[in-house]
């Protein structure tokens, strides 16, 4: 059991990521009740918009320079992306049954993979990404790389300042509001279309960090990226309990601790050994969150808004 | 409760979509084509290409294109069978198997088509050996090397029955080159403990199936297997496990995709030792993702190096000269071969119906027995097929990664 520390680590470090894009999934809903299934592809043209600053930039150019303007470059992508598909897409549906925006964003993801597939130079096969050095840190028997420094770091000041932003700013709190009850507070004087945009940029903002920080862990990134990583983070999302922002970080962690440890230790169980590996990981993950939701149906921490239900 | 009962349906679909995304689908009918031209005039026949044309895989993919287009382009300009122009009609089957099953049945359809070329992958080349079988229609995959494609699905067990007569295959198989890869991780590199990673798929796993077999044979000891999905990105679990089984090497049966991530990942947490791989992984594209990583990796590919047959020296410089796109050095020498013997093949059923082709049907059929017979040298190797449809041109060869290029470190005739 002596890898225990770095399956932990990798588990951890892959959740910080599903966390990030899982946080998107669970403002939506939240507020609006819609399962943005685009989310996972909002997370990948981040990456790209990042990639295409970073394929603009002088040839030799530090990446801590790049950085910070990649950084601004994939959010700016995917905060217009998740805004315009709000207001284009999802908003003349707000009213609609809901299945009709559950398939509109089904629509939007299948669109803009195709769109990043034939538009972006090259993308027909993964792309390279710059990264941050590949020399691993040793703390203790775990190692620990650069890149994933970044997820981590980025993940824990994304969620402070969220937190931060939600519980004291007049925005935040209009937003705590408005997913209690819209209507009520658009009777209060809140404009709840403009808060809906904001969780929607929220949202696609921490989704282009993200893809930042995936493309620099994975050193690539690639026009169907954002598939199974949405499918994950959605999954987080549920787990911890969806319309809770804490309870998609926490998901999100749980989930990429699960799926390390699964399939790290499963086959080496008698009898189990066909059941591990690392290809059963993704059924590992879904078997937990069947059973979490079996045990607690509200998830981990619980809905914020099952008072409206 | 409305949106839980939504919400419940949504996570069900969810992970239905996860579990289907890795499945292939398979279905049994097809429609037989006949009647068709016959003529004393001129005539234009098609040879179909199926390959991956877009997304993954796409750059060996288009090398199947373009070799059959060269080698179609050659006969025209020969005048290879007097009367008749071929040309090429290429579908992407974007590595699914359905997909490349619908191509299947467009092609058999069609009237002018005489003959096949491709698949890349040997998983969708399963779902498309029926359609061209009921079809009587002949086809050529320069690139399968699945064993059970021409021996059946007990063929590791000695009993080998040919399931289609009209599939041929100019590459050789994963028995051999699964085995060739083995003898020299063992014999030439020395290594003694391998881990061994396969993607689930039909050429992955028989490719690791193989090469474990022969390396414990040799006296290898695999420390450690696992599985992989195709489309995974991260490896972190599997890595640490590789490491801490202090393997020597890592045998991945799969494509570049994956292997690549892999190698990249396992390099980054500081284990140097290669990883090894088939011909799916032999790309162009895999040094260029891997980057340093990449460097010391090995691969065994069916053939010599197009690039060091003499016969092959013409091909090379008409793919240069006409800057196709794709990988010429996979299977572009392989797919040229096999349009070849489609040719010749015309020219035998012409010539054996006083210089006219017959009625599509029988003329389809005819073509069949008629690439049973190939019997020529090709511009990758001698092109003959034994009594499965496979090519009797065992050469492989292994090679690594050095200096950012692939470069050949030996080549030689498997005896298994």
């Amino acid at each position: 059991m002596h890898t225990l520390p770095q399956q932990l680590a990798n588990g951890l470090f892959l959740g910080s990521m599903y966390g990030l894009i899982a946080i998107g999934y669970t403002m939506v809903y939240g507020i609006v009740q819609l399962i943005n299934f685009a989310h996972g592809e909002i997370f990948m043209t981040g990456a790209f918009g990042a990639l295409a600053v970073w394929t603009n930039l002088p040839h030799g150019t530090s990446i801590w320079v790049g950085l910070p303007l990649m950084l601004v470059g994939g959010a700016l992508v995917s905060v217009l992306i998740a805004v315009g598909a709000e207001r284009f897409a999802y908003r003349p549906l707000r009213n609609a049954p809901r299945l009709a925006p559950l398939i509109t964003a089904i629509g939007i993801s299948l669109t803009l993979q195709q769109i990043v597939f034939v538009a972006y130079p090259g993308a027909d096969s993964a792309k390279n990404f710059p990264q941050l050095g590949t020399h691993p840190y040793h703390v203790g028997s775990v190692d620990i790389q650069p890149n994933d420094i970044f997820l981590v770091v980025a993940a824990v000041v994304c969620m402070v300042g969220l937190a931060f932003f939600v519980r004291t700013s007049r925005t935040g709190r209009a937003m705590q509001a408005t997913a209690q009850d819209p209507d009520t507070a658009q009777l209060m004087g809140i404009d709840t279309n403009r808060i809906i945009v904001v969780a929607f940029a929220i949202g696609g903002l921490f989704a282009a960090v993200a893809g930042v920080a995936s493309g620099l862990k994975y050193g690539q990134v690639s026009y169907n990226m954002g598939f199974q990583a949405g499918l994950k983070a959605f999954t987080a999302a549920v787990l911890g309990g969806i319309g809770n922002i804490y309870g998609a970080m926490l998901g999100g962690l749980v989930l990429g601790v699960a799926e390390s440890c699964a399939s790290a230790y499963i086959s080496n169980i008698p009898g189990m050994e066909q059941l591990g590996g690392q290809g059963w990981s993704n059924v590992w993950a879904f078997v937990l969150l069947i059973v979490v939701l079996l045990v607690r149906p509200q998830g981990l921490l619980g809905e914020r808004v099952a008072d409206r239900a | 409760m409305r949106h839980r009962s939504l919400l419940l349906l949504t996570t069900a679909v969810t992970a239905g979509a996860l579990t289907l995304s890795a499945c292939g689908s398979r279905s049994d009918d097809s429609k037989k084509s006949d009647g068709g031209s016959s003529g004393g005039g001129n005539i234009t026949l098609t040879i179909g290409v199926d390959a991956p044309l877009t997304g993954e895989n796409s750059a060996t993919g288009l090398g199947l294109e373009y070799g059959t287009k060269i080698a179609v382009d050659d006969a025209n300009a020969k005048k290879l069978v007097p009367g008749v122009t071929f040309k090429v009609e290429a579908l992407d089957d974007k590595t699914l198997p359905a997909t490349g099953q619908q191509n299947a049945t467009q092609l058999v359809q069609d009237d002018n088509v005489i003959g096949a070329i491709g698949p890349l992958n040997s998983n969708v080349a399963t779902s498309m050996q029926q359609v061209f079988a009921n079809a009587n229609l002949v086809e050529i995959s320069p690139a399968n090397t699945n064993p059970a494609l021409t021996q059946g699905s007990d063929w590791a067990s000695g009993k080998k029955v040919r399931p289609f007569k009209t599939y041929f295959r100019t590459a050789t198989t994963d028995a051999n080159q699964g085995g060739f890869a083995a003898d020299y991780a063992f014999n030439t590199l020395k290594k003694a403990t391998a881990f061994v990673v396969d993607d689930k798929q039909s050429y992955g796993a028989g490719l690791a199936g193989v090469f474990k077999q022969r390396y414990a044979q040799l006296g290898g000891k695999v420390v450690g297997t696992d599985h992989v999905n195709t489309a995974d990105t991260d490896f972190s679990t599997l890595v640490t496990k590789i490491k801490n089984s202090h393997a020597d090497m890592v045998y991945y049966g799969g494509q570049y995709d994956e292997a690549e991530l892999i190698t990249k990942q396992l390099k980054a947490a500081g284990d140097h030792i290669p990883l090894m791989g088939g011909d799916g992984v032999f790309s162009d594209t895999y040094i260029k993702v891997a980057g340093a990583a990449s460097e010391g990796d090995l691969v065994t590919s069916v053939g010599q190096p197009v690039a060091t047959l003499p016969a092959a020296q013409n091909f090379i410089k008409e793919y240069k000269e006409k800057g196709y796109p794709g990988d010429y050095g996979t299977y572009g020498g392989y797919s040229y071969d096999a349009a070849t013997a489609i040719i010749n093949a015309v020219k035998t059923v012409m010539d054996g119906n006083g210089g006219k082709l017959p009625a599509m049907a029988d003329a389809r059929a005819k073509l069949v027995d008629a690439v049973q017979k190939a019997d020529f040298d090709g511009i990758a190797g001698h092109v003959s097929f034994d009594q499965y449809g496979d090519t009797t041109n065992k050469q492989l060869t292994v090679y690594q990664v050095k200096g950012g290029k692939w470069t050949a470190v030996k080549s030689g005739l498997y005896q298994g």
